[in-house]
């Protein structure tokens, strides 16, 4: 097998008593869509936390495109193609929605030591903002101010911001939670454009999406994976239907 | 909300109009201190547009900002003392010398945020406080007088109210368009954007601290420049001039005129100078009068004065 682009070894991170990643390990398989699913609290965001590295693992090792990256601060990470969107919405408010992805176009093309031409008016960032707007179906948008969008408006330009990187890897942390189920789908076939292009990490509890979208899953629980494998396999694992999927069908 | 660009005001026109017209009244009226007044009322201004910067766009509340004014201050104060009264030596050595403190004590304060921020920067403005107060050789705590005012090729241009005057002004007007075109670059964009969401911009590639750092030493060289025209005008400098209350003037300043606009922080140091000056010459006690003032313009006038003044101004065309 292909070097995996993501690799996690023994990852550990506890809150106090709490193990939220228990010798945590994983790997990713480039240009697939790979989804983590697991009940609340099984400590998916704060996995998402340590790949992208707003929180640093207590030990383990986090590999990322051949390279160890566990002490790699999280800017520079996303200069080496990691992106994430945040389970709580996370954006700049008072920009508006094309700035909003221009300036994550911008970290990505030149540096930001220029202190005298007018931003607004280069072309090549705004083009690359309105590529991904265009991707995510949030062109008519684009001058809004940010904060003034719908909750399923701001989820989708989470992607938009995070795809203006130009990641090699896409890290989404529920991004259908809340959303209506058009926006849903919509989001299912905008990843499914996706696929092939850009890796996907997926955290998400919509099980419909997951089986439509993933080509791997691994279940996450108590900060282990409990059961990984292909979408079929994981439907008919019966320790996962026990710790998880128990609930969804009984429902 | 501060808008992320301001659209745009007739505030920056109105100012310059009214400062442009001061040197003709005071002409008229033959009243120099008018003139004395308001050239003191640009050189703060200056000052409070640079905290403006990092304050309004950038959210650092620095809380030593009257340092770099003192640093400037005392760069064209001591070189005065030696005998040096080149401009052109003494004007850029207080720009480098404010901007090189502000990089130095930034690096150290720009790791922390906040309150942390707001009281290590208080802390680095009183030691410099106390370190210009035990310079003996230059007036230590009595501060130090000049026996003239800078001088450009070898001509004593400033002692000329109305030149000194224009000088300031022509200092307002750039520091306000360099800031402009910093605020709407690149640059300032990161800088807002940090004001905005530090977690998203460094998830999409920046490391904050780097320009913010730079944004603190650009304020700091603003900041010396005022300070170096500040000499000039009172030929003096004193260690009051970085006290920790002349750094919480120039937060009043800019947020009395209203954060994040740039021409707010002009209108500010306008209207607290003017403020006090008229009010001062009724009572002494007149921060009794004044403290009230401010604290209902800051209730009822979010956004300040020039919000209030933008408001009315529109609210009258419409
Ligand atoms: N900073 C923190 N301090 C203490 N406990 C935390 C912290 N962050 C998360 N936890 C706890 O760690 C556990 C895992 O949290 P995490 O957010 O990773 O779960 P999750 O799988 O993403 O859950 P959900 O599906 O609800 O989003 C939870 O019990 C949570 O309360
Ligand atoms: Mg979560």
């Amino acid at each position: 097998m292909a070097e995996p682009i993501l690799a996690l070894e023994g990852v550990c991170k506890a809150y106090g008593a709490l193990a939220v990643s228990d010798d945590l390990s994983m790997a990713v398989a480039r240009g697939t869509i790979h989804a983590l699913i697991g009940p609340n609290g099984a400590g998916k965001t704060t996995l998402v936390g340590q790949i992208a590295g707003q929180i640093a693992p207590d030990a383990g090792t986090v590999w990322f495109d051949g390279r160890d990256i566990t002490r790699v601060p999280v800017h520079a990470r996303s200069h080496l193609g990691l992106a994430r969107t945040f389970q709580i919405t996370s954006v700049l408010p008072g920009f508006t929605v094309l700035e909003n992805v221009a300036v994550a176009a911008q970290a990505h093309a030149g540096h930001s030591f220029r202190f005298l031409r007018p931003v607004a008016g280069e072309r090549a960032l705004n083009d690359r903002a309105m590529q991904a707007l265009e991707t995510v179906g949030l062109t008519a948008r684009a001058p809004m101010p940010a904060g003034a969008l719908s909750h399923g408006e701001k989820r989708q330009l989470e992607i938009a911001i995070a795809l203006a990187t130009g990641p090699k890897l896409l890290l989404l942390d529920e991004p259908m939670a809340g959303t209506g189920r058009e926006e849903t789908e919509r989001l299912v076939a905008t990843l499914q454009a996706l696929r092939g292009s850009v890796t996907i990490l997926l955290v998400e509890h919509d099980m419909q999406a997951v089986f439509a979208l993933a080509d791997r899953i691994s279940v996450l629980d108590y900060g282990r994976v409990i059961a990984e494998g292909t979408p079929d396999a994981i439907r008919g694992n019966p320790e996962v239907r026990a710790a998880y999927l128990g609930e969804e069908d009984a429902a | 909300m501060i808008r992320a660009v301001p659209s745009r005001s007739p505030i920056p026109l109105m100012l310059l109009i009214a400062f442009l017209a001061v040197p003709a009244i005071a002409g008229a009226s033959d009243t120099s201190f008018l003139i004395v007044m308001a050239t003191r009322v640009m050189i703060f201004a200056i000052a409070a547009l640079s905290l403006d910067l990092i304050l309004g766009y950038g959210a650092m509340v620095s809380f030593g900002h009257a340092v770099f004014i003192g640093i400037g201050a005392y760069a064209v104060g001591i070189g005065a003392a030696h005998e040096i009264y080149d401009g052109l030596i003494t004007f850029p050595i207080a720009i480098l010398a404010a901007g090189l403190f502000a990089l130095i004590t930034g690096a150290i304060c720009l790791r922390t945020r906040g309150v942390y921020f707001i009281m290590i920067t208080l802390a680095f403005g009183q030691m410099a406080y106390f370190t210009a107060s035990s310079l003996s050789a230059y007036g230590g705590d009595d501060g130090l007088t000049m026996w003239g005012r800078s001088e450009f090729f070898g001509v004593a241009v400033l002692n000329d109210p109305t030149v000194f005057y224009v000088v300031v002004l022509g200092c307002l007007v750039a520091c306000w368009g360099f800031a402009r075109a910093l605020v709407s670059s690149r640059f300032g964009r990161v800088i807002r954007g940090v004001r905005e969401n530090r977690v998203r911009m460094q998830a999409v590639g920046y490391d904050p601290y780097r320009y913010q750092l730079v944004a603190y030493g650009i304020a700091g060289m603003m900041a010396g420049l005022s300070g170096a025209l500040l000499a000039n005008h009172a030929e003096f400098v004193s260690p009051a001039y970085m006290s920790w209350q002349r750094s919480g003037e120039l937060i009043i300043m800019v947020v009395l005129g209203g954060m994040g606009s740039l021409h707010g922080a002009v209108l500010g140091a306008v209207a607290y100078l003017v403020t006090e000056e008229v009010l001062s010459h009724y009572t002494e006690h007149w921060r009794v009068i004044f403290g009230p003032m401010l604290i209902l313009i800051v209730i009822y006038a979010r956004g300040g004065l020039s919000r209030l003044l933008d408001r009315t101004g529109s609210g009258a065309d419409g």
